[in-house]
C-alpha cells in the first residue's frame, strides 16, 4: 500500500485518490465547496464557475482541477468568496429571478450558494430579458427565465435517459437551453417524469407542476440551514426513488 | 441583541441630537413598513434612539437632513426618481429595503412586456372595462419603461433582501448599524422571497 496522498484545501489535509478532482476529493471528505454545475453523478463540466478556488495562486474551478499531491487550496477566504458573489450576481441578473413568485424558492441551489456567499444585491445592473414559459407538458413546465445553462438537464437527458431532449444553442450571451422537437416545445418531446432529466436541475427552470407550495415557505431545503449542511437540490431529490419502491 | 440602555447611553456621550431616519415606500407594496412595524414594542426602545423625518408613518412630507434613509420599492415611475433622489441627497446612509428596492422585485414582472402593451391590458383592453382610456391627467406620475432597482438610479449603502425582510432582519440590522458594528445575520434572516 502507498502512503496516503493529500492536498491542504484551507489550511486542512484532505484524502485523495488517483483520478479525483479536488471537489470529488472536498466532497468526500465532507468539505463544502460551492457550486451549481456541478453533480457528482455527471461528468465535470466547469462552466458556472462558482466552485473557484485558488492553486498555488492560480484560480481553477476545483470541480475540474485534478488533485496532486501537496497543493495548496484556497477556498474560504474573502477574496474568493468576492469572486464567487460577482459570479452569483451575474447569474441573477442575466436572467429573471423573482424569487417571491417562484415556487421553487427556498429549495433552489442558486439561491441557497447566494446565501452561502453573503450575496445581499445583485449589485449588477439587470438585463431583463424577455423569455418564454413553455407548460406544453403535462407534468412538468421549463421556465425559461430562471435557466442558469449548468446543461444538467442537457446531461441527464443523453447521457442517462438516452433521449437527447435537451440541447444547448448559440454562444456567449445568447447561450441557451433549448428543446429538441420541431416545434421546441416539451410537450412534443417524449420526456417523462421518471427521467432523470426531470429531477437534475437546480433552480426552478424545470419545475413539476401540481405541486406549487405543498411545501410551504418557511419549511424548505435551505429555510434554516445551510447548503453546507443540507446538501444539493438533486441529492435531496427523493422523488424517482420514492416512485420504484412499492407502496403499501 | 443590542442593549438599548447602554446604547442610548454611548450614543449620547458622542452626538447630542438623535439619529435621524426617514422612509418611504417607491414601487412597492407597503409590505415593508408592515414588516418594519413587526420590529413591534421594539419600535418603543427604537425611539429613544432615532427621531423620525419623512416617513409613512408620521406622515412627514419632505425629506430633511438624515443619518438613515430607507427605501422600499422600486423606481417605476417619475415621481420614484424624484423621490429616491431626494433621499440620496439628504441621507448619508441610504438602505434598499426588501426585495423590490433590490432587484425590482414582482412590479418589475412588468419588464417583460412593453409599456403600451401594459397600459392597453390594463385601461383598454382588459376583462370589465367601461369608458377605456388611458389616465394622462398631469398629475399623475409618468410610467417609466422598466421598472428599476433603486441601485440602478442611486448609489445604495446597504441592501436587505426579502418579501419583506422580518422585523427581526430589520431590527439586527438597525441595531448594528447604530451600534456602528460590521453588520451580519443569523442564517434564517436573509432570504430572498
Ligand atoms: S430559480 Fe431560484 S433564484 Fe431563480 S427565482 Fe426561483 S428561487 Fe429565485
Ligand atoms: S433547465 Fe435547469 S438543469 Fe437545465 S440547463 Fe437550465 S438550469 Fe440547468
Amino acid at each position: 500500500m502507498t502512503d496516503q496522498q493529500t492536498f491542504s484545501l484551507d489550511g486542512k489535509s484532505i484524502a485523495f485518490e488517483d483520478g479525483d478532482t479536488i471537489m470529488d476529493a472536498a466532497l468526500r471528505s465532507g468539505e463544502y465547496i460551492p457550486h451549481l454545475c456541478h453533480n457528482p453523478e455527471f461528468k465535470p463540466h466547469g462552466s458556472c464557475r462558482v466552485c473557484i478556488v485558488n492553486v498555488n495562486g492560480r484560480h481553477v474551478s476545483s470541480c475540474t482541477f485534478p488533485a496532486s499531491q501537496d497543493l495548496k487550496v484556497e477556498s474560504n477566504t474573502a477574496e474568493i468568496k468576492q469572486k464567487r458573489q460577482s459570479l452569483l450576481q451575474m447569474l441573477f441578473v442575466e436572467g429573471n429571478h423573482v424569487c417571491p413568485g417562484c415556487e421553487k424558492s427556498g429549495a433552489c441551489q442558486l439561491q441557497a450558494v447566494a446565501y452561502y456567499c453573503d450575496m445581499l444585491s445583485p449589485h449588477f445592473t439587470h438585463f431583463f430579458p424577455r423569455r418564454e414559459v413553455d407548460a406544453s407538458h403535462h407534468d412538468f413546465l421549463i421556465d425559461y427565465n430562471r435557466c442558469i445553462v449548468c446543461e444538467l438537464c442537457v446531461r441527464a437527458s443523453n447521457d442517462v435517459d438516452g433521449k437527447q431532449v435537451f440541447s444547448i444553442q448559440q454562444r456567449g450571451i445568447q447561450r441557451h437551453l433549448a428543446v429538441n422537437s420541431d416545434s421546441g416545445r416539451l410537450g412534443d418531446t417524449s420526456f417523462s417524469k421518471t427521467d432523470k432529466a426531470a429531477h437534475v436541475c437546480p433552480v426552478g427552470a424545470i419545475l413539476p407542476k401540481d405541486i406549487g407550495y405543498n411545501q410551504p415557505i418557511g419549511h424548505r431545503l435551505y429555510d434554516r440551514q445551510p447548503i453546507s449542511q443540507v446538501g444539493d437540490v438533486a441529492a435531496n431529490d427523493k422523488t424517482l426513488q420514492e416512485e420504484d419502491t412499492p407502496h403499501g | 441583541m443590542a442593549d438599548i440602555n447602554n446604547l442610548k447611553n454611548k450614543l449620547e456621550k458622542t452626538r447630542p441630537e438623535k439619529i435621524k431616519l426617514a422612509t418611504t415606500s417607491l414601487c412597492g407594496c407597503f409590505g415593508c413598513h408592515m414588516s418594519f412595524l413587526d420590529i413591534d414594542e421594539r419600535i418603543l426602545q427604537l425611539v429613544e434612539l432615532v427621531e423620525f423625518d419623512r416617513s409613512p408613518i408620521n406622515d412627514i412630507k419632505k425629506v430633511g437632513p438624515c443619518d438613515i434613509g430607507i427605501i422600499e420599492g422600486g423606481v417605476a415611475n417619475a415621481e420614484n426618481v424624484e423621490v429616491l433622489q431626494e433621499f440620496r441627497k439628504n441621507c448619508k446612509t441610504l438602505v434598499a429595503l426588501g426585495a423590490c428596492a433590490v432587484n425590482g422585485g414582482i412590479p418589475a414582472m412588468r419588464n417583460q412586456f412593453e409599456l403600451k402593451e401594459c397600459l392597453e391590458e390594463a385601461y383598454i383592453n382588459g376583462v370589465g372595462i367601461e369608458n377605456p382610456m388611458i389616465p394622462s391627467d398631469p398629475e399623475i406620475p409618468l410610467l417609466l419603461n422598466k421598472v428599476h432597482p433603486i441601485h440602478e438610479v442611486v448609489k445604495v449603502d446597504y441592501f436587505l433582501p426579502g418579501c419583506p425582510p422580518s422585523g427581526d432582519t430589520i431590527w439586527t440590522f438597525l441595531t448594528e448599524l447604530i451600534e456602528g458594528r460590521p453588520i451580519s445575520f443569523p442564517y434564517e434572516q436573509i432570504h430572498y422571497d
